[in-house]
Order: structure tokens, then C-alpha cells, then sequence
């Protein structure tokens, strides 16, 4: 079979390849041409002469502040998962303690959870704490669905490490502490390096939960700048498009230079 | 004989990152041979690793950061989600019990009536439009080919989109004065798509299938690839053409992949918010309000919150029950190996 031709699917990559390839020609060619050549000539003409200046406009208008907070919440979101989740998966893989098993279905539960039920409460917490409108009320939640999926990933790659191993740094009486840094750690890159990417997407393309928890200038992250872009000029496609590509070029960036890694962390997105 | 061989194909997955050797071990055993090979001094050792077990095995400390977090933030919010359904709250002050007036209130909304029925026909047309695609692409791109890893990248582009700003992205395309409808008037028509209800929900299905269908292709690559090369070869020697070999084998090795990519669209699809607010603000009228949206709706621009804490608990517990039925239903839950019988 893998080797005979297969026209029918090969037929159907390219009608998917049309569909995936038009919109994407058509904003990149709208972010590099004037809004007023665009508006006559039409989308999916190939621009008169080309131009960075929509690009510009994006950064005067604010979204270098966008893209701040943005990078503010990604790191903190994936420094919160990378402190707590490999000490938790350790526990669930190696720990003998009778309640273990509880805490690991408390996680599995979690992952049942779609953060769109939870917005309303989260409201309700949030502003009782009073980080309603702040950065950190974005990150906190954020942080806390990203667990149950990284919890999967990561015992999902600590299982692969052999019990011989942890016999051989008990007989050199390691502690726990020691096993961890040393043994488990180093040999869980891989699943260290998904949960990474998995986390710092779902930051990064969040939405919910800025829309939601806060509501000025200062507090924006990228994606509610499109938001609050479209409905506000949404006449200024090619601004709005050149928007569009900005947001995505850090993950562009990844893909290209660690695509495994962005992949099984997309795929973990498909898991929530 | 099947059991056996389920647990040798567990062996060797447990194994994956090879150890070599064990460390330390005079004789240099071959991690194939784990306990029959042991020497004397193996044995002494593992006796002395046993008795000292305690020392090396984190305790319950470990969890505790998470654990604490995690139930702060998910599983507090998710008990309030229940308790707020009994009040009335606007948002500002404290939440007033109230009852069941909110339920007996969204028991007799019409809209709410059809924001499940909306819920049920766009998390159906996902399933229907996304399945047989993602499942010939997937199955596609699982070959080896060097053309097909350069066409397999350029499709998952959609997936490095947020949701926000693929809506964006076609709220633009699709635009009736601006976007492609008004170059391409023999395919659109008047090109207000968004201005009917049919017109609009194909337009949700299109641009969810459009983010999504990649997602689901990467998960069916990922199912076909794992289909043991020896099937195809007997079917070829049997005589069987790609067609039979598609629908006798790979079809049915492929049966868990489609409960768990099945299972990811229903959840997908009953909370699908951020599509619906930016392309349809579920319009027109509440011709596309689905069941999430009306509860964004309620809640943050009706300032219902208690209504809106109703409607969530509702789709919690619509998506838990149809997860678990699905996974019922298909045997999922018996976690049958596809390599049963092999």
C-alpha cells in the first residue's frame, strides 16, 4: 500500500493544501500594502507596491505593550508549571503514600474541566482577591489548567525511566532531593521540553481569561488586542491582518527551529 | 497467547530510552535478561535496596505545591460554578441565595432550549466534516515520502493560530465588502454570509474545521503509523488493492484513535466560545448563540452571573456525561489493544 500512488488522498492534500494556502497569500499580502490598495483592488490581487508601514502603524498604536504583557504572562504561566509539575509527577511515579492516588485522580478530573465553565467563578475569585484588572489574575488561572495536561505529559516520561536506575542512586544512598535533581530531571528532558511548549502556547494564545479578568490599556494581552482591534476598526484589515502575523511570529519562530517539541505540545492542546 | 504478548509490547515500551547495562553491576548484564540473570551480589543488593526503601521515595510534600494550587484555582471555582447557579449576582457585591429560580428560569428559556440544539448541530457538523478529511490526510501524511513532510508542514500553519486570531483572520477574509466574497461574486453571491443563519453556521463549521482539522490529522498520523507493517504485507499477498486494504485494516487498527479524536471534537465543540463571539456575536438574533456563548452572554453582558452559572453547569456536566458515554459505548474504557490476535 505505502508504496502504490493513493489519488484519492493525494487529490484531496492539495484542495486542503488550496484551503490552508489562499488565506494565508492573502494576509501576507495584505499586511504589505496600503489599506486604500487593498479596499479597491481586492484581496487577492498582488499588491501595487509594498509596504512595512502597517507593521509600524501595529507598534505606535500599542502592541509592543500587548506583546510585554504577553511575554510577562507566558513566562511566569510556564515558570509556575515547570516549579510545581515535575515535583508532583515525580511524587505520583515514585511515592508510596496512600493519598497519592487520590491526587493523581484530583488531576484526572481536571482534565474534565473546560476552562469556559469555571469563567464565571473565576470572576467571582478573582475579584474578591482583588487581582481583578491585573496580570497576575490572568496568570494564576491560566497556570492552574495548564497542570492536569503537563501532569499527564510528564509521569507519561518519567515512567520511562527504569527502576535499576533508582536502585543504583539508593545504593549510594540518594535522597529523594538528590534522585530528583540528578537522575530524574536530566532524564525527562523530552517531557520537560513538551510540557514547556504546551504551557507557553496555551499563555501565549489565551483569550478567555483576559477577556474576562481585566480591562484596560495596561493590563492587554495580544490576543484581546485583536479582539478589541477588530471591533474597533475593523475596516483597517490590513493592520488588523499585519496584527495577526505579529501574534503568531514567536510560534513561527519555535516551529521552525523545534518543531518535535511544538508538536507534541500542540497536540496536547488538542487535549483540553 | 495475546495477554503475553500485550505485556512483552508493554516490557518493551517501558524500556524505551535504553539503559546500557546496569550501572555498576560486575557482569554487565543485558537489560534484556532483568531478574533471571542475577548473580548473587544482584540479589544481596536489591535485598538491601528494599529495606532501605523509605529513605529514597519522595513523600507526599512533593505533591503538595501543585495539589494546593491546582484545587485553588480549578476545582474551587468548579464547587462555586455549582453554588452560584443558587444565587443572584450582578457582578459587584455578594452573591444572594435565591434558590432554584435560576433553574426553573433557564427551564422555560426558549433560547436556552435552542442554544443546546445549536451546541448539538455545530458540535455534530465538526464530527461529520472533520472526521473523513482528517482521517485521509492523517492516514496520508503517515507515508514516507519527502513531498509529503513538505505538504504535511505547511498544513499544521493553521494550528500556530490562536483561535482569536484565526476568527479575526476570516472575519476579514469573509468580510461582504472587503474580504475575497466581493472578488469572487460568481462563488458568494451577494457575499453576506454572516447575514443568515445557515450562511453563518457554515461558517463556524468551516473555520473550526479550517483551525481543527490539522489537530486531528496529526492525531490520525500519529494512529496510522502505528499500524504494524506485517498486516499489509498479508494483504497483499492475499491480493487485497488499497481500497480493501483501507476500510479491512487500517479503518479498524485506527478504532481507538477515532474515539479519542471524537471525544476531543464533542468537548471541543460544546465549548466552543471564542469563534462564536468574534464571527457571529451569535447573530442574527440568536441564531448562532450556542449554549457557551449564551453563558458569556448572560454573564458578562447581561450581568445574570447566577443564570450564567446555571448555564455552565449544564455543559459540564452535558460534555462529562457525553465523554464517558462515548468511551462506554466504543469499549475505550476496556482498553482493548488493536494488536490483539497479531
Amino acid at each position: 500500500m505505502r508504496q502504490r500512488p493513493n489519488y484519492l488522498a493525494g487529490f484531496g492534500s492539495l484542495i486542503w493544501l488550496f484551503l490552508v494556502g489562499l488565506p494565508l497569500y492573502v494576509m501576507l499580502t495584505a499586511t504589505l500594502r496600503t489599506q486604500s490598495d487593498y479596499s479597491t483592488s481586492g484581496p487577492l490581487s498582488f499588491p501595487a507596491h509594498l509596504t512595512l508601514q502597517n507593521y509600524l502603524d501595529d507598534f505606535s498604536n500599542g502592541f509592543g505593550r500587548d506583546f510585554l504583557n504577553t511575554i510577562v504572562v507566558t513566562v511566569s504561566v510556564v515558570a509556575i508549571v515547570l516549579l510545581v509539575v515535575p515535583p508532583l509527577a515525580y511524587a505520583i511515579i515514585r511515592s508510596r503514600h496512600r493519598t497519592m492516588s487520590t491526587v493523581f485522580r484530583i488531576f484526572l478530573l481536571g482534565l474534565a474541566i473546560p476552562a469556559q465553565a469555571v469563567i464565571v467563578p473565576m470572576f467571582y475569585v478573582i475579584s474578591k482577591a482583588g487581582l481583578y484588572d491585573n496580570l497576575v489574575g490572568i496568570i494564576l488561572p491560566t497556570a492552574a489548567f495548564c497542570l492536569p495536561i503537563c501532569t499527564l505529559i510528564l509521569t507519561g516520561a518519567m515512567r520511562d525511566i527504569t527502576s535499576e536506575l533508582y536502585e543504583a542512586m539508593a545504593v549510594d544512598g540518594a535522597s529523594p532531593a538528590r534522585v530528583f535533581r540528578q537522575l530524574v530531571v536530566p532524564l525527562s528532558k523530552g517531557g520537560l521540553s513538551t510540557i514547556v511548549v504546551f504551557s507557553a502556547l496555551q499563555a501565549w494564545n489565551g483569550f478567555l481569561f483576559p477577556l474576562v479578568l481585566t480591562q484596560s490599556d495596561s493590563t492587554k494581552v495580544i490576543t484581546l488586542g485583536l479582539y478589541n482591534f477588530q471591533t474597533e476598526h475593523g475596516v483597517d484589515v490590513p493592520g488588523l491582518l499585519s496584527a495577526v502575523m505579529l501574534s503568531m511570529l514567536p510560534i513561527l519562530v519555535v516551529y521552525l527551529f523545534a518543531r518535535r517539541a511544538l508538536v507534541r505540545g500542540l497536540m496536547g492542546v488538542g487535549g483540553k | 497467547m495475546t495477554s503475553i504478548i500485550q505485556q512483552l509490547l508493554a516490557k518493551s515500551a517501558r524500556r524505551e530510552p535504553p539503559t546500557t547495562g546496569s550501572r555498576g553491576d560486575p557482569g554487565g548484564r543485558s537489560p534484556g535478561y532483568r531478574s533471571t540473570a542475577g548473580s548473587a551480589a544482584g540479589a544481596d543488593r536489591r535485598r538491601a535496596v528494599r529495606s532501605g526503601v523509605g529513605a529514597t521515595r519522595p513523600g507526599l510534600a512533593w505533591a503538595v505545591p501543585a495539589t494546593v494550587f491546582f484545587t485553588l484555582f480549578a476545582i474551587v471555582p468548579l464547587v462555586l460554578v455549582a453554588v452560584l447557579s443558587f444565587t443572584s449576582w450582578n457582578g459587584i457585591g455578594t452573591p444572594k441565595l435565591i434558590g432554584l429560580s435560576n433553574w426553573s428560569a433557564l427551564w422555560h428559556d426558549p433560547v436556552m432550549l435552542k442554544s443546546l440544539w445549536l451546541s448539538a448541530l455545530l458540535t455534530t457538523l465538526g464530527v461529520v466534516v472533520q472526521t473523513p478529511i482528517s482521517i485521509l490526510l492523517g492516514v496520508w501524511a503517515a507515508g514516507h515520502q519527502r513531498n509529503r513532510a513538505v505538504l504535511a508542514a505547511v498544513y499544521f500553519v493553521p494550528l500556530l493560530l490562536s483561535v482569536t486570531a484565526v476568527s479575526v483572520l476570516w472575519r476579514a477574509l469573509l468580510d461582504p465588502n472587503f474580504g475575497i466574497p466581493s472578488d469572487a461574486g460568481w462563488l458568494f453571491g451577494d457575499g453576506n454570509l454572516l447575514g443568515t443563519q445557515s450562511g453563518s453556521i457554515g461558517v463556524l463549521a468551516f473555520v473550526g474545521a479550517w483551525q481543527w482539522t490539522p489537530l486531528h490529522t496529526l492525531i490520525y498520523q500519529g494512529g496510522a503509523r502505528a499500524v504494524p507493517q506485517v498486516l499489509y504485507d498479508a494483504a497483499a499477498i492475499d491480493g487485497a488493492g488499497t481500497v480493501r486494504q483501507f476500510f479491512h485494516i487500517t479503518l479498524p487498527q485506527l478504532r481507538n484513535t477515532v474515539i479519542t479524536s471524537m471525544v476531543l471534537m464533542v468537548v471541543g465543540g460544546l465549548t466552543t466560545f471564542d469563534t462564536v463571539l468574534i464571527l457571529t456575536q451569535g447573530g442574527p438574533g440568536t441564531d448562532t448563540t450556542i449554549s457557551a456563548y449564551y453563558m458569556y452572554q448572560q454573564g458578562f453582558l447581561s450581568f445574570d452571573f447566577g443564570g450564567a452559572s446555571a448555564i455552565a453547569l449544564v455543559l459540564v456536566v452535558v460534555a462529562t456525561l457525553l465523554s464517558l458515554l462515548m468511551v462506554r459505548l466504543t469499549g475505550y474504557d476496556r482498553m482493548q489493544s488493536t494488536a490483539e490476535g497479531l
